[in-house]
């Protein structure tokens, strides 16, 4: 990537393109009315924050009742919310507005914009979200409980087994969905048609690239979601039969449409955390990224590959074995482009002038559990080895690995790598620290023995467990509870870090190139009324 | 890379994204109570807060675009924020492209592999005679493998027609495109009002169908995967029709009105159009996967 500078005259008298407008309103008008890409951006993140802390007393309490065999704390029945509840949480609620968010805040300063191209669309697409998933968590509290068959509402638990809350879901994955929709349609139209003179696609920095490949990607697939959900409606309450056999239906086909959705789903999650940790790992190596177009194009691959695996979910409901091979193959073909990815960041820090800030420690944590989480997903895409692996706890490590220790990794590096610009102040290194030891260490303990009791054949998704699996999950749950506790003190460095601190400078990080860091920290209310120059 | 950057118009605060998100709540809560209502027989008011919903949403979508088209008259639009605006109708188009789609693959997978399986197929040939002994394959699947029994929609007569009713609602469409950039007012007011109503001619023949389905095919939504894929496609093709058509109803009154639009900056009649087309384009498709074939 080139050099960049802003452009000195910024103030020419261009008052018209915002009518003078550089501070923000005070009151709630500021946050309900706002069309600020900086303040949405600031919404989305708390938002997913929030989000976060009410998805993780849930797994808390998931891992309360597995603390040891036999049923202690909750019904089965409400074991199934928890787990259902939580996934849909955590995917919809927690990863994908933090994304949405970042991509709020540092898109239009990255590419040198004055804000997002549709900014009235922009905040009506937040502010739909804590409507929708207030209907989710309401949806808990009425007769019957909350929705309690899985995030992947598979048919016919969705359909013919499940509570009268299943309308209320059904409505609220809409609503998210449509939200999602307009992020995307955001973003892309804002990199597509609001980029500063000069900032070619090849100089655009990663993270706008790879969200506008995610972008593309949730265009592309959260229609479906919305088709699959309408279909599950239709049949509970309609009297289709999509997916029931006896009406010239299908289950599978189920699982077919909602995986066709499902699996770009889980690169829409994880293709942004490429673009952060691209971000990072050469600031604090203080090298230029290695390997920037290849980077382009593995983003791009992987895109285009996830149209063409979904089946691998899907290994155990009896395709043939063609379209089992099919599948299997074309799995692992990702693994190449991942591996240019995960082969770039090495060799970026190889002989980097290297300091290990906390930003920089959770991407190199997220390399290496990345890393892992994507071999365990190779295991996994051997079709015959999945059979034996399939709905067990390597499957919930293999995911937790890549969503918790890769995309929830990266957003926290992403919080403590950008905090200083937004807020103004640095955060706590030495608080940060900690909370980075204790994440790493618990997280570890969490997940990793999950492998185990998984290739031993304990199911997922079951309140209960056989006497031999005890031991491990005793270390689980407290693995569980200490990285509960951990994300506390997160959430004390990002209080303190917006209350105060030391001021920070406006590049922040010494090694930090790009156009967010030429503004100021925190950066004026409209960043670039007129395009800086782009050299 | 725009040369017109630095005009580029950030809006001012607005009220109308809040108070659409708060309309989308009560449509989705109050409709999600109503669904559990009508089909349950349960008491309960989901019907008046889904009202509610929809009224409030029709209000906010009143005011939102009165301001956009104040803006727009107002010249505070560039053209770098049109192609803002025909990108992001562009890609709303594909996203609604991908919503069709997804019950298009319903349709396919039904017909080309779920029920030749049902009927034996790959290596089902000992649940089919063990569960569905009396099922053979066929498509329109006439009788399920449950026993229910029902008719196929015959392409000919009022699809044919229906389908003759919405390819030359394009070919209007497209005159009055080209009278606006022409600047032949007269044509254009004449080409979009007929447009209009052979959209609305289109809907109301589809209507009939329906009851002609309903009352003398035994065709119906709950008949089996047949009636199911024709009635939800058809259906949401139907309800895109009706938005289409109350969108160049609204354009076609702010010309007639106000006099709106000129030879170069009609985005809301080029979305409009975009839309149109792009329904049509999803009836050809049903025509063929649904009716004909």
């Amino acid at each position: 990537m080139s050099t960049i500078s802003t452009d000195t005259h910024q103030h020419a008298g261009q008052h018209d393109a915002d009518h003078g407008h550089h501070h923000p309103p005070a009151g709630f008008k500021r946050w309900f009315y706002t069309t600020n890409h900086k303040d949405i951006g600031t919404l989305y993140l708390l938002f997913a924050l929030t989000m976060f802390f009410i998805g993780g007393l849930m797994a808390m309490v998931i891992r309360a009742e597995l603390f040891q065999p036999g049923l202690q704390l909750v019904q089965p029945d409400f074991f199934n919310q928890m787990t259902t509840v939580h996934g849909l949480i955590m995917v919809f609620g927690a990863v994908m507005p933090a994304f949405t968010g970042l991509a709020n805040w540092l898109i239009p300063m990255m590419i040198g914009a004055p804000d997002m191209a549709l900014p009235r669309m922009n905040n009506w697409s937040f502010w739909i979200l804590p409507f929708a998933f207030a209907i989710l968590l309401m949806s808990l509290f009425m007769e019957g409980g909350g929705p309690g068959f899985g995030w992947t509402f598979y048919a016919p638990l969705s359909t013919k087994y499940s509570g009268d809350s299943t309308a209320l879901f059904v409505f609220s994955v809409h609503i998210m969905g449509i939200s999602s929709i307009m992020g995307a349609i955001n973003v892309i139209v804002t990199i597509f048609n609001l980029r500063a003179p000069g900032m070619t696609w090849m100089k655009m920095p990663l993270f706008v690239w790879t969200w506008l490949i995610t972008a593309f990607l949730l265009i592309a697939v959260m229609p479906v979601l919305a088709g699959t959900v309408t279909m599950v409606l239709t049949d509970k309450y309609f009297g289709t039969s999509f997916f029931d056999a006896a009406g010239g239906g299908d289950p599978v086909l189920f699982q077919h449409i909602f995986w066709f959705f499902g699996h770009p789903e889980v690169y829409i999650m994880i293709l942004p955390a490429f673009g952060i940790v691209s971000s990072i790992v050469p600031t604090f190596a203080r090298k230029p990224l290695f390997g920037y177009a290849s980077m382009v194009y593995a983003t791009s691959s992987i895109a285009l590959l996830s149209f063409l695996v979904w089946a691998h979910h899907m290994f155990t409901t009896g395709m043939p074995v063609f379209a089992e091979l099919f599948f299997m193959y074309c799995t692992m073909l990702i693994a190449v482009p991942t591996g240019v990815k995960v082969f770039n960041w090495v060799a970026t820090m190889w002989r980097g002038a290297l300091t290990f800030e906390v930003p920089m420690m959770f991407a190199i944590a997220f390399i290496v559990l990345f890393t892992i989480g994507g071999f365990s997903g190779l295991m996994l895409a051997i079709t015959p080895a999945d059979f034996q692996y399939h709905d067990t706890y390597f499957v919930v490590a293999h995911f937790h690995y890549v969503l918790v220790t890769g995309a929830i990794f990266s957003i926290i590096a992403a919080a403590y790598y950008w905090l200083p610009k937004w807020t103004g102040h640095m955060y706590d290194e030495t608080l940060g620290q900690w909370h980075f030891w204790c994440s790493l260490i618990s997280v570890n303990l969490l997940f990793f023995p999950m492998h185990f009791v998984g290739l031993a054949g304990m199911p997922r998704r079951i309140p209960d467990y056989a006497l031999q699996f005890a031991d491990f999950n005793a270390l689980i749950s407290i693995g569980g509870f200490a990285f509960g506790l951990s994300q506390l003190l997160f959430l004390w460095v990002v209080v303190k870090c917006i209350n105060g601190g030391k001021p920070a400078t406006n590049q922040v990080w010494e090694g930090a190139e790009g156009l967010e860091w030429q503004l100021t920290s925190p950066p004026p209310y409209h960043s670039f009324t007129t395009p800086p120059d782009v050299k | 890379m725009a040369k017109t950057y630095q005009h580029y118009y950030v809006p001012e605060q607005s009220p109308w994204p809040i108070v659409g998100a708060i309309a989308l709540f009560l449509l989705a809560f109050g409709a999600g109570h109503f669904v559990n209502e009508v089909t349950r027989n349960k008491d309960g008011h989901g019907e008046y807060m889904l009202l509610a919903g929809v009224a409030l949403l029709l209000f906010m979508l009143v005011g939102w675009f009165r301001n956009v088209i104040d803006e727009s008259m107002g010249g505070l639009y560039s053209e770098q924020m049109d192609r803002s605006f025909r990108q992001g109708m562009s890609w709303f188009i594909f996203s609604e492209v991908m919503f069709f789609f997804a019950f298009f693959g319903a349709l396919f997978y039904a017909r080309m592999i779920a029920m030749p399986w049902l009927d034996g197929e790959s290596n089902n040939a000992m649940t089919a005679e063990i569960l569905w002994p009396d099922f053979s394959a066929h498509w329109p699947m006439t009788k399920t493998p449950g026993g229910v029994e029902t008719n196929a929609m015959p392409w000919q007569g009022l699809p044919l027609y229906n389908t003759l009713i919405l390819l030359t609602s394009s070919v209007t469409l497209q005159f009055a495109h080209v009278a606006l950039e022409q600047g032949k007012r007269l044509q254009l007011r004449l080409m979009l009002l007929l447009t209009i109503l052979l959209g609305a001619s289109f809907l109301a023949l589809q209507a009939y169908e329906y009851m002609h389905a309903y009352q003398d095919l035994n065709l119906r939504l709950d008949s089996g995967i047949y009636g199911n894929t024709f009635f939800l496609l058809t259906g949401f093709h139907g309800l895109h029709v009706t938005l289409g058509a109350i969108f160049l109803t609204v354009i076609w009154l702010r010309i007639m009105l106000k006099n709106h639009f000129t030879a170069h900056n009609h985005f809301a009649f080029q979305a409009a159009a975009w839309y149109w087309h792009f329904v049509d384009v999803v009836w050809l498709c049903l025509f063929v996967f649904v009716y004909v074939l």
